[in-house]
């Protein structure tokens, strides 16, 4: 397929700076794409790194969070991801917002308490274009909220007086004014009860169809969300990509154990779920400090062999489906038997 | 109720050990009156698993918060065992707190992150009755039902410790004293997917073991199909559904439980291709 990419990142590598350097890299040498239009999902446990990879694609990582190295190529433009170095900062300011607009985990409750919706439509404007009148501003996001089918009387309210379901969607619509390129979402729906979520959802798809914003990667622990929302899902461990694919190759052919281990994790509520039982996932994510040899999962792994332990795998391409598993190198295009996971 | 001996957990005929019985709440608001808990009458059964769903602010953390005497009724009555406790007081109300215990959503906000959990734990036996345990054997044994070891856990501090592994710390501060109803508000929302499923493994196991009555409040309908007994579903402070699971989730009679179910949302494919199909 001659997919056009948005953008693609290159060996990003983040670390949070640790005492008499015991440095905790939380994202280690990772690439991963978006292509023009698509939604990709990125997923994995609690203190996987998906969040940090956020950050760093976002340029918004503060100390102790330092991003050592990465190259983003977004619309024909390339940004050195590192934020060494004193003009860092400077560097990447004219980026956030305009061209990748993060919508950070919790950001419902940033609304302030005390000033109108409104105040921070414009606030959220004035940052980038100092000149511009608050009417115009208004007009804009009034038309916005039109569009997406929301309620206008919002920007003349306070944050008590919306739901939290709306307080997400408000903040969804302000952090995308600016039309970035790439919005990161890092677990928007993860507060809201199901029926904001889906609201939420369809939301962001009509978004991505009206091209308010041109990609989107959109970060959760809940594989069904994903799987409702996003064109390609890429599953993190420990640091890493251990597989990425189209939505519904991962969910339906999942190819690495630990993919296959979060998708039996899934409760919904069906006779399959009444009658399982799930054995979770054995013992704890490793120490990012003091990662595990070889295959980072091994330790936790139904599948392990000697050699999981030994070497790393590399990314093995099953027509754009990667998987980086010495299991699935094994077993070339083998679905992983969900029943290791039940008992 | 007639006090007899328990039947079996998960049999009808277990006694009723906990009753809301047409409690109603009302909050004093601007411009009047919001009723958050609308005349809801529900029991339940010793030793089962009894699931209330509902979106936000449908009042079941409300209802919760009535049962567990945190919060006074407006009207009503709770049954504990047959008798009301709403107005209880001193010793009495005490003793009701040993034996309905609570585990709350948030993990991180339950600890004082300069005591280490053992101290915590510790602090939480002041009032029980060990009945010939020392401290650190009902800690050990309290730890073992949820999975953990007391290296693991009762040297550390609060921050050296998981999502997974607070929530259980959670519940162990709650078996401590030996309830009889543990009250679950949330208590998984904030767990990833794997996690849940552990947490919720050690409440089914529990049941099994210690025939504990275990209220889990959640708005996810998928976490109550996987091991409650009954559900309950609320909407806008009432009780609009109630029965066994299999009755309620695979065959909803109210329009509300058909909308919550079919926003949940599953692994069968993606909105995006349906809209554009």
């Amino acid at each position: 397929m001659s997919e056009k990419i948005l953008m693609r990142a290159t060996n990003v590598t983040a670390v949070y700076a640790g005492e008499e350097g015991a440095d905790v890299p939380a994202v280690d040498n990772v690439t991963l794409e978006v292509p023009e239009g698509e939604i990709l999902g990125l997923a994995g446990e609690s203190g996987c790194g998906k969040s940090t990879l956020g950050n760093a694609l976002a340029m918004i990582a503060n100390p102790p969070l330092y991003v050592l190295g990465g190259q983003m190529e977004i619309d024909g433009q390339s940004i050195g991801l590192t934020t060494l170095g004193k003009s860092a900062n400077a560097r990447h300011r004219p980026y956030r917002g305009q061209v990748v607009s993060m919508l950070p985990q919790g950001a419902m409750n940033a609304i302030s308490p005390t000033l109108r919706i409104r105040r921070l439509v414009c606030d959220v404007v004035h940052a980038h274009h100092k000149d511009m009148p608050r009417s115009e501003i208004l007009d804009r996001a009034s038309d916005r909220l039109d569009m997406l089918g929301m309620p206008k009387r919002v920007l003349d309210q306070y944050a008590h007086q919306l739901s939290g379901g709306m307080k997400q969607r408000m903040v969804t619509v302000i952090s995308t004014l600016l039309d970035p390129h790439l919005l990161i979402a890092d677990e928007p729906t993860s507060a809201l009860d199901v029926s904001s979520q889906k609201q939420l959802i369809e939301m962001l798809l009509a978004m991505v169809e009206a091209k308010i914003m041109r990609g989107v990667i959109f970060i959760t622990h809940d594989l069904p969300v994903l799987s409702m929302v996003t064109d390609r899902l890429a599953i993190m461990y420990a640091g890493k990509i251990v597989e990425t694919g189209r939505t519904e190759d991962l969910v339906h052919q999942a190819r690495h154990p630990y993919t296959s281990a979060l998708l039996a994790a899934v409760l919904d509520p069906t006779e399959a779920t009444r009658t399982k039982h799930v054995l979770g996932i054995p013992g704890a994510p490793p120490n990012l400090g003091h990662p595990p040899t070889g295959c980072r999962f091994h330790p936790r792994c139904a599948f392990v062999k000697p050699r999981c332990s030994a070497a790393e795998p590399a990314f093995r391409d099953e027509d754009g489906h990667l998987v980086a598993c010495w299991w699935a190198e094994a077993n070339p295009g083998v679905t992983v038997p969900v029943e290791v996971n039940l008992a | 109720m007639t006090e007899t001996a328990p039947a079996p957990a998960g049999a009808a005929a277990a006694p009723v050990v906990l009753a809301a019985d047409h409690v109603t709440k009302q909050f004093r608001v601007a411009g009047g009156k919001l009723t958050a808990v609308d005349d809801v009458s529900v029991e339940f059964r010793e030793g089962q698993v009894l699931a209330v769903v509902g979106e936000s602010g449908s009042g079941k953390s409300t209802l919760a918060r009535m049962l567990l005497r945190l919060l006074p009724v407006t009207s009503g009555a709770v049954l504990y065992r047959g008798r009301d406790i709403t107005r209880i007081k001193g010793a009495d109300l005490r003793r009701y707190w040993h034996d309905v215990q609570a585990v709350f959503q948030d993990p991180f906000a339950s600890f004082n992150q300069f005591f280490t959990v053992g101290h915590m734990l510790r602090r939480s036996l002041q009032t029980a009755d060990l009945g010939g345990e020392t401290a650190e054997q009902r800690i050990e044994r309290c730890l073992g039902y949820v999975g953990l070891k007391p290296e693991d856990a009762v040297y550390k501090y609060p921050h050296q410790l998981s999502g997974g592994q607070r929530q259980r710390v959670m519940i162990t501060r709650a078996l401590l004293v030996d309830p009889k109803v543990l009250v679950a508000d949330e208590a998984t929302s904030m767990l990833d997917a794997s996690l849940r499923v552990s947490v919720l493994n050690v409440l089914q196991d529990l049941r099994r073991d210690l025939g504990l009555t275990v209220l889990f409040i959640t708005h996810d309908i998928g976490q109550a199909c996987y091991f409650a007994d009954q559900v309950v579903v609320m909407e806008h402070g009432q009780v609009v559904e109630h029965g066994p699971t299999d009755d309620v989730i695979f065959n909803p009679q109210h329009s509300y439980t058909k909308r919550l179910l079919a926003d949940v949302p599953n692994l069968k494919g993606s909105l995006k291709s349906q809209r554009l199909g």
